[in-house]
């Protein structure tokens, strides 16, 4: 088992509004889990909850029966996450931001593996462009070579579909399932759909009331 | 440009070579923009320049006021320098993905803070005795006053790099940390030109510069982790 994640009645509450309301949770290896919202439910608020980086209101978060607080260092050695905003420096090249990203999560490879990461995401020959020169999808698919090139159990994506254009949508969703069938976990948040036999769980945030 | 890499065929591992890369990563950026380390130079220069004009080209005013100017416009431009240190990391998530790195964070800032240090301080302490002799300095001032700066501007980085961490999610951060940042440069500033001025009227500079080392091995112990404390506060404000 490496993938144990369970909160228990997780409340959420900013600015004097409750976001999240007595969530449970669970994910374990093979699982995923999809959170649902509309904008301003609360999403990324849970995501940053599940990360450790923010405090839940009330309720508790436990990794492997422990406490997530206490084994912060451990959790963090299994986590891969790519947030809303994706973490590629615009002055740097795709290879660059890449490279930084593996010293980060103390990954140790030879040059041939991140171009090969890039050219799984689609970026074959734009290794040594900077990012801020590609597109907005492409700044995209940086970040997403993460998951090729970083091996971790865990996969936490803040909207990973953002930006991608259908080719990549599709090489996403594949890639996700992939994870999944080799034992991994994944959590996101997405408003893109998943076919009723790939078995996703769906968390829905924030019901609105008064809404037709 | 070109950028020259080494025949690597391993990646480093481990927190050194995290911290390597990140040192190697953030001085790319700034090869890239150049403004970055441009700016706070380009800044000290003018100011040296345009000061005597403003005053008076006497040789004897202008080496009394000299240590005390130099010290203050350097205070100024590693000032104005520091507001970006987390800015763009922050608006891209690269700041997340460090907090959620595995890699201990305090070592990361460190890194950061060095980096920063490389491109504005060292810098501006090397040019200082080019400046000096614009403003008449004496020349046995000299040596002090590259050391004193060298010391000092190190203390400025580290604490300026707190401030830089609390106001990184604020608007308008800068007038902010300006405010909360001066108290403490404050010190510095004393005893980084009194030992400049101590030296050019002949006493002794040693007490200043041993109380600047001082200073800087506090800062150096203890910014660190105040740095990734702030940022994690700063992040999920």
């Amino acid at each position: 088992m490496k993938v144990a994640l369970r909160g228990r009645r997780l409340t959420c509450e900013r600015d004097e509004r409750e976001l999240v309301e007595n969530l449970d949770l669970a994910v374990n290896d093979g699982e995923i889990l999809r959170i649902e919202g509309s904008n301003g439910s609360g999403k990324t608020s849970l995501l940053k909850i599940l990360t450790g980086q923010l405090l839940p209101t009330s309720g508790s978060l436990e990794w492997h029966g422990r406490s997530l607080t206490k084994v912060r260092g451990e959790y963090l050695e299994t986590l891969l996450f790519i947030g809303h905003a994706p973490g590629v420096t615009a002055s740097l090249t795709a290879k660059e931001n890449l490279r930084w990203s593996a010293a980060l999560a103390d990954i140790r490879v030879d040059d041939a593996a991140f171009e090969h990461a890039l050219a799984n995401v689609g970026l074959y020959g734009f290794e040594d462009v900077p990012a801020g020169q590609l597109s907005a999808g492409q700044q995209r698919r940086i970040a997403l070579a993460r998951l090729e090139l970083i091996p971790r159990p865990l996969w936490i994506l803040d909207e990973p579909f953002t930006a991608l254009d259908r080719a990549g949508v599709g090489w996403l969703h594949e890639r996700i399932l992939a994870h999944r069938a080799a034992g991994g976990a994944i959590v996101l948040t997405t408003h893109h759909e998943f076919a009723l036999d790939e078995r996703v769980r769906t968390v829905q945030l924030g019901v609105v009331h008064g809404c037709a | 440009m070109a950028v020259h890499e080494p025949d690597q065929t391993l990646a480093p591992r481990g927190t050194m070579s995290a911290c390597a890369m990140q040192v190697r990563r953030e001085l790319s950026i700034a090869k890239r923009r150049g403004s970055e380390w441009i700016n706070p130079l380009l800044f000290q220069s003018l100011v040296i320049v345009l000061f005597p004009l403003g005053i008076s080209p006497q040789p004897k005013l202008l080496a009394t006021i000299a240590p005390g100017l130099l010290w203050v416009t350097a205070l100024l431009a590693m000032l104005l320098s520091l507001d970006a240190l987390f800015r763009d990391d922050f608006a891209d998530g690269s700041l997340e993905q460090m907090l959620l790195s595995s890699q201990p964070l305090a070592a990361l800032c460190l890194a950061k803070t060095f980096a920063h240090w490389l491109l504005t301080g060292l810098p501006l302490a090397l040019l200082a005795p080019l400046l000096g002799l614009l403003l008449s300095l004496p020349v046995t001032g000299i040596a002090i006053l590259v050391t004193a700066l060298l010391l000092g501007s190190v203390t400025f980085t580290l604490l300026g790099a707190i401030g830089a961490a609390l106001t990184v999610s604020l608007p308008r951060g800068g007038v902010l940390l300006s405010l909360l940042i001066l108290p403490f440069y404050i010190p510095v500033l004393i005893f980084g030109a009194g030992a400049v001025t101590a030296t050019i009227s002949g006493g002794p500079a040693a007490a200043s510069l041993a109380l600047l080392g001082a200073m800087l091995a506090l800062a150096l112990a203890a910014a660190p982790f105040a740095i990734a404390s702030a940022l994690r506060i700063s992040v999920n404000g």
